[in-house]
């Protein structure tokens, strides 16, 4: 069991992957995060809960990943007093995640230095905390902007750099505020929270599979991810598990998202390096794989398909040997275009310690998914704890220590070979038989789910009562990878701070929830 | 150089035909004279908001770059300014966040301008709707011409939707 000799009682959570649960005192919290680090683990996300209906108070909710184990930490808060421990002194990535629960439940982290709000920019109040339950759903404040008090940086010849939230290029909307001498950054201040959109409070009015397609709109980039992390936790509270082919099929999906996406970076990248040929080259491939996508499993970007239970949509002999003849054609242009880039003087030369996330840095900012793997962290769900199918397939992690953008470029194309092996050989194991099974009637309860996209590892945290949305938080892994950004760009040039960007190409949607 | 020109030889042409415009997609009549659009159909530009969606509709958005659709080639681009555009594709829904920066882009954007809502969120609010942190529609928020739904909207549909705003129409 995880977590031996720290005297918790914890209880096992039914589902696909170890996870643990247990209540913790406030006094408690701080040495059991400590504990945690000190055993390699890490805060994998941070959320609360409004339990006054329940005749007690509110609650933080924090999950740890330790020893290949999740183990969900609950922290009874008083109602009239609701304060815990800051947790941002041992973990950095907390510092935003503790903000985001105080602009929404009204829960403080107490002894936190960083007291400026997150996702409120001004829609409501800061007397005012949607996310409690005693808020309706409906209810709606005036909306005005809120000054944010950027942090200043004085010196000779120092200016700043605001640029945001409506971008030059098609992304999505956040503030970066550059401090500059000359072209060099000193250093970069994220504004996030542009695209908050209440997605915790909307789960709240709808059922299993209304929430099963919110979880797949969390980030569309990773809607595979997200929905199967929303599964999981539902198919956690059924004590069930789907059937083989239906994981099996999942498993497809999710690696031809982790395809699709990675082709689309190494395509803007190049772009971002002066190479156009790269974006059109990568980009008509990445065409190539949705549009196989439509046919075999009828949405280019696979929204719907993981549903809980199973999979949506089965995929026929014809469609499997389409996906492999497509693994195949696939790995020569691969070839090819990963010669023409390590060959191209000019975008080495733009790639090569640019933009450098050094591991310990990595380490202590709890960074993870690619980026993290790109600076020595070797966190990959697939690979530990691993879940069906993954443990059958043994995924090979792939892993970089340099941290800079060429490091992230090269781990994009390993990846996407990696996929293509995991693709050959799902295709060879895939089981006959059903593809989902029926949930039952009157679930309520509470689970978790954990798998590793694209960008890195999904958490969904879900409840549910009488088969209605409870509560549910899913946390992406851009939580913990921006404010890497911010240091890795640190001593760059201005002009390079795009390419840096997209070679972390972390989500806002996704954060901003 | 020699296996980059030689990967572009042997990709070839892969530009597909585009869409015919389609009146069902059309919020409001066209208010532009037909010497505008004219105009605006030799070479439209394009500034591309995120108003709030979940980057699906954006991925959808990339992919009328690629070789397949070639955006270029139908003389539109996008901007990298409101001030420079001629038409805004707006996603959302629009969050409550984005409200004021929106309405700020659309005030930036020089008249004559044209607007297309993209996606069920921009078209409905989608699965997002109305709420504390969701303005909900784009029309809500700036006035719409064009609307194109899909979740996200394909780029074909998308490009349906620009031509479709930029057409004639039923002109009064």
């Amino acid at each position: 069991m995880a977590l031996e000799g720290l005297r918790l009682a914890m209880t096992a959570m039914p589902g696909a992957v170890p996870a643990w649960h247990t209540r913790v005192e406030p006094a408690r919290l701080q040495d059991l995060a400590r504990e945690v680090q000190g055993r390699g683990g890490r805060l994998a996300a941070l959320w609360g809960t409004d339990e006054r209906e329940r005749g007690a108070g509110f609650a933080l909710q924090a999950a740890f990943v330790v020893e290949a184990s999740l183990v969900w930490m609950e922290v009874p808060l008083a109602a009239d007093r609701p304060c815990y421990p800051n947790l941002a002194d041992i973990y950095p990535c907390a510092n935003r995640m503790q903000r985001a629960l105080r602009d929404l439940l009204g829960i403080e982290a107490e002894g936190a230095i960083d007291a400026r709000p997150w996702l409120r920019h001004g829609a409501w109040p800061a007397d005012a905390y949607p996310l409690r339950r005693d808020v309706p759903a409906d209810r709606t404040w005036s909306n005005g902007i809120e000054p944010y008090p950027f942090v200043q940086v004085e010196g000779d010849g120092v200016h700043e750099i605001p640029v945001g939230p409506v971008h030059a290029g098609i992304i999505e909307p956040g503030h970066f505020r550059f401090s500059i001498v000359g072209e060099k950054v000193l250093r970069l201040e994220e504004r996030l929270g542009y695209v908050h959109k209440g997605i915790d409070k909307r789960f709240e009015s709808l059922d299993i599979s209304g929430g099963a397609r919110l979880a797949g709109r969390i980030s569309g980039d990773s809607t595979v991810a997200s929905s199967w992390a929303y599964a999981m936790a539902a198919e956690s509270i059924a004590g069930i598990t789907p059937p083989p082919r239906g994981l099996w099929l999942r498993a497809l999906a999710l690696e031809r998202e982790r395809i699709g996406n990675h082709l689309g970076d190494l395509g803007y990248l190049g772009n971002d390096g002066g190479l156009a040929f790269g974006l059109a080259q990568f980009m008509r491939l990445k065409e190539d794989v949705v549009r196989l996508n439509a046919e075999t499993f009828g949405h280019r970007y696979l929204m719907d398909v993981v549903v809980p239970g199973g999979i949506a949509r089965d995929c026929d002999r014809a469609g499997i040997e389409a996906v492999l003849a497509q693994c195949t054609a696939l790995e020569g242009e691969l070839r090819v275009l990963r010669d023409i880039y390590d060959d191209h003087a000019g975008l080495q030369d733009r790639f090569l310690t640019c933009g450098i996330l050094d591991p310990e840095l990595a380490a202590k900012l709890s960074v993870i998914g690619l980026a993290g793997r790109a600076s020595g962290q070797a966190w990959d769900a697939r690979v530990a704890p691993s879940f069906e199918p993954y443990d059958r397939l043994a995924v090979n992690m792939k892993l970089a220590r340099a941290g800079d953008v060429a490091a992230r470029v090269a781990l994009r194309f390993d990846e996407i070979l990696e996929s293509i092996r995991l693709i050959r050989a799902i295709a060879e194991g895939m089981p006959g038989g059903e593809i989902a099974s029926a949930l039952p009637a009157g679930l309520t309860g509470r689970g978790i789910g954990w798998v590793e996209g694209w960008r890195g590892e999904f958490i969904v945290a879900l409840e549910l009562a009488g088969d209605r949305v409870g509560r549910c938080h899913a946390h992406d892994p851009s939580w913990q990878n921006w404010p890497a950004l911010e240091h890795a760009v640190i001593g760059n040039i201005v002009p390079d701070f795009p390419l840096i960007n997209k070679s972390f190409n972390l989500s806002y949607s996704g954060q901003d929830i | 150089m020699y296996y980059l020109l030689k990967q572009i030889a042997k990709t070839g042409i892969k530009t597909e035909a585009p869409p015919h415009t389609d009146e069902a997609l059309r919020v409001v009549q066209q208010r532009l004279r037909t010497e505008i659009l004219g105009l605006f159909g030799g070479s439209l530009a394009i500034r591309e908001v995120d108003a709030g969606s979940c980057n699906g509709c954006e991925l959808e958005i990339h992919m009328l770059g690629n070789p397949y659709y070639n955006l270029e080639s139908l003389g539109m681009k996008f901007v990298a300014s409101p001030r420079h555009a001629d038409m805004l594709l707006v996603t959302g829904p629009v969050s409550r966040n984005m409200e004021v920066a929106l309405q700020r882009t659309y005030d930036a954007t020089p008249d004559p301008k044209l607007v297309v809502a993209v996606g069920d969120c921009g078209c409905t609010g989608g699965v997002f709707g109305e709420s504390y942190a969701s303005c909900g529609r784009v029309a809500n928020v700036i006035p719409v011409d064009v609307a194109v739904p899909g979740c996200p909207p394909t780029p074909f549909a998308l490009l349906q939707g620009i031509l479709t705003a930029i057409s004639a129409g039923t002109q009064r």
